[in-house]
């Protein structure tokens, strides 16, 4: 029993990590619909900053979390500016294909600063780590600050553009582009603003993904960025508690499929989900119908 | 336009002047192409290997007699990119080939210098596979099936543990390969192998595997695998509060230079290697002090792989009479006929070959003590 309870921990652990890379998937495509596979990288990036900030500069780990946030915001703008912004009014699947473009850019770059030594990072969790039923079952520190830094960002957001009127701006460009800029509001700004919070987001989750498994190379967020592309889905994309949930309930299918079926077959059994969503209900779990009015 | 006129023929003077120079200097030297992954996961087992080698060039080229030119290529432990890696070796005119480092690039490259006739010495590529029906390929390193017997039979010789268990890349040719001789070796020795989990190349999640390991009970775990998921292995057990011996290969060399890893999580661990930088030998003392000047690093296994790669080639150039001039189809056959009546006393130990191309040479462990190597005795 507790060893079950030990897989259903560290799939919860494994999964709070997606759920915090899908949150900023789904902010960004339930705003500018569009699917940013760059964010993976955008991780990548934020947690570079992070892993100099402490290795280099000896930088406490809060200013080294604000360091790579602001990094990160500024590096999303600029994606958004330069690569995206000239392909506002272009077919999606240029969009799409230009964010792989990106994607593989930022791998690239990081390549060329840090090289591609898999560096060891240490972890910017300073909360001790809670040992249940005599020392049996053990909850790490960065698992409880993962689930944690979720709910606060889901609640946030959920709020943020709930009562906000940045936020009802950005509802309403995710509705009606044309109809929005008519009522006045500036839509160039409101997408940027998006990046720039999809992209903070991403510095956090660079962050927590690292201090949770701390191997850092240029391809850390790819595989990451696609497994929460994944719970994005499986949660309903466009849905903030759906990519929550989506990212929980994966993170628990794939370590409990690797448990108890088999090893050789905890991504397979990800990416299954993913189909056998699409297949039973595309929209996910959270993830509402539009009907498109013709 | 004239500006612009004048600058062209400015660019193409020094295009010329230079290659000339480039053919002035490869003239009446032999060429020598290296192919390893110098960046990626396995970036540390390439660019020792090139520290190693180019060492050892410097050596010979310093004697006077025989010169060498070296070019090494990144394949980034990626089996396509090392083709094109040979690919470019082969455009260059090399005349034969050190690599590639890793077992499933070797393979790659492997098929394409035997149909091409271009010789093969791989430093590290362990892997049976590698030379399996392959004339041209020889390995200086011993191979998979006698990493993984070799391991079971220490583990067993030295009492280190009865419980074992093992965690390997199935999707490795390297690590697969490994697993299944010690496998095989400690079922004959009555080692208990209690648990056995894989992963793949993008795993970074290791608890599943570490959580059953321990629930098994296992004294020792065999870890058969690149160094990179070995360090994630070992922060996993520690978070974990499990610490049974580490027992590695060859691949877990380079452990102790990923920047930032907390070197005392590996403490105790143990590997086997041919190559101990605190052997007290001339060659290895010379060998070590000559890499700290350089490169001011303590060679690992794999620099030392290098090393010996290069003086088994200068030792088999001038046993066959190779130049400047001999092609690669010819250089190839006379390497192969020379090979295997060579008997090269390195820093790797003492090595000959067979005419499968497979060395012999035996192989001690080493532990790890206070973030340095140190010879294992018990």
């Amino acid at each position: 029993m507790t060893l079950f309870l030990s897989y259903l921990i560290n799939g919860i652990s494994l999964g709070s990590v997606y759920a915090i890379i899908a949150l900023g998937y789904t902010m960004v495509y339930g705003i500018a619909k569009m699917l940013n596979f760059a964010h993976g990288d955008v991780i990548m990036v934020g947690a570079y900053i992070s892993f100099c900030a402490m290795q280099y500069l000896g930088l406490p780990a809060i200013v080294c979390i604000l360091m790579s946030m602001a990094v990160c915001t500024i590096l999303g703008i600029l994606i958004e500016g330069l690569a995206y912004k000239p392909l506002r009014q272009a077919p999606s699947l240029a969009v799409l294909i230009t964010a792989i473009g990106v994607s593989y850019f930022l791998q690239n770059m990081a390549l060329l600063i840090w090289g591609s030594n898999p560096k060891s990072f240490a972890s910017v969790v300073r909360v001790g780590s809670l040992s249940l039923f005599q020392g049996k079952l053990l909850i790490s520190g960065e698992t409880i600050v993962t689930v944690l830094a979720n709910i606060v960002i889901m609640i946030a957001l959920t709020l943020f553009t709930g009562k906000t009127k940045v936020g009802k701006a950005m509802r309403a460009v995710s509705e009606d582009k044309g109809a929005a800029e008519l009522m006045g509001i500036n839509v160039n700004a409101t997408i940027s603003m998006t990046f720039a919070i999809g992209s903070a987001l991403a510095a956090i989750a660079g962050v927590l993904l690292c201090s949770a498994y701390p191997t850092l190379q240029p391809t850390t967020g790819s595989m990451p960025g696609i497994k929460a592309f994944t719970a994005a889905v499986f949660g309903g994309i466009g849905s903030i508690p759906g990519a929550m949930i989506g990212g929980i309930l994966l993170g628990v299918i794939e370590i409990l499929g690797k448990a108890y079926i088999s090893t050789e077959l905890g991504d397979a059994f990800v990416f299954a989900v993913l189909i056998v969503v699409l297949l039973v209900k595309p929209t996910g779990l959270l993830g509402k119908k539009v009907h498109e009015k013709v | 336009m004239k500006c612009g006129k004048t600058l062209v023929a400015m660019i193409l003077a020094i295009v010329m002047v230079f290659s000339m120079a480039s053919i002035a200097m490869a003239e009446d030297a032999i060429k020598i192409g290296l192919i390893g992954p110098m960046t990626g996961a396995a970036a540390s087992y390439g660019t020792s290997v090139k520290q190693g080698a180019e060492l050892a060039v410097q050596e010979i080229n310093a004697l006077g007699g025989i010169q060498l030119e070296l070019n090494p290529q990144d394949d980034e432990h990626d089996a396509e990119k090392s083709v094109n890696a040979y690919n470019t070796l082969w455009d260059w005119g090399a005349q034969m080939i050190i690599g590639s480092v890793t077992t499933t690039p070797c393979l790659a490259v492997g098929a394409e210098a035997f149909n091409d006739r271009m010789f093969l010495l791989t430093p590290s590529a362990s892997s049976t596979d590698v030379i399996k029906d392959k004339d041209n390929v020889y390995q200086l390193c011993f191979t998979d099936p006698a990493q993984g017997a070799a391991s079971a039979q220490y583990i067993a010789d030295k009492n280190l543990a009865t419980k074992v268990a093992v965690i390997y890349n199935n999707a490795d040719a390297y690590s697969t390969g490994i697993y299944q001789t010690f496998d095989a070796k400690a079922k004959e020795l009555g080692l208990e192998v209690v648990s056995t989990t894989t992963f793949t190349d993008d795993t970074t999640d290791f608890s599943v595997q570490v959580t059953t390991v321990k629930e098994a009970g296992a004294e020792l775990v065999f870890l058969p695998i690149y160094y990179t998921p070995a360090s994630m292995i070992l922060q996993q057990a520690n978070t974990m509060g499990y610490a049974p011996i580490f027992f590695g290969v060859d691949g877990m060399d380079g452990i102790l230079n990923i920047e930032g890893f907390d070197t005392s999580l590996a403490e105790g661990v143990m590997l086997l290697t041919p190559f101990s930088a605190d052997a007290t030998d001339e060659l290895t003392v010379n060998f070590v002090t000559a890499y700290k000047e350089a490169y001011d690093a303590t060679p690992d296994q794999f620099a030392a792989d290098g090393y010996d790669c290069v003086y088994t080639l200068y030792a088999a150039i001038q046993k066959a009479g190779i130049t400047s001039e001999t092609s690669p189809e010819e250089a190839c056959d006379l390497l192969i006929a020379t090979m295997q009546e060579l008997e090269i006393t390195g820093v790797t130990g003492t090595m000959t070959w067979s005419a499968t191309g497979e060395v012999t040479k035996t192989p001690t462990a080493v532990q790890i003590e206070n973030g340095v190597y140190v010879g294992y005795a018990n």
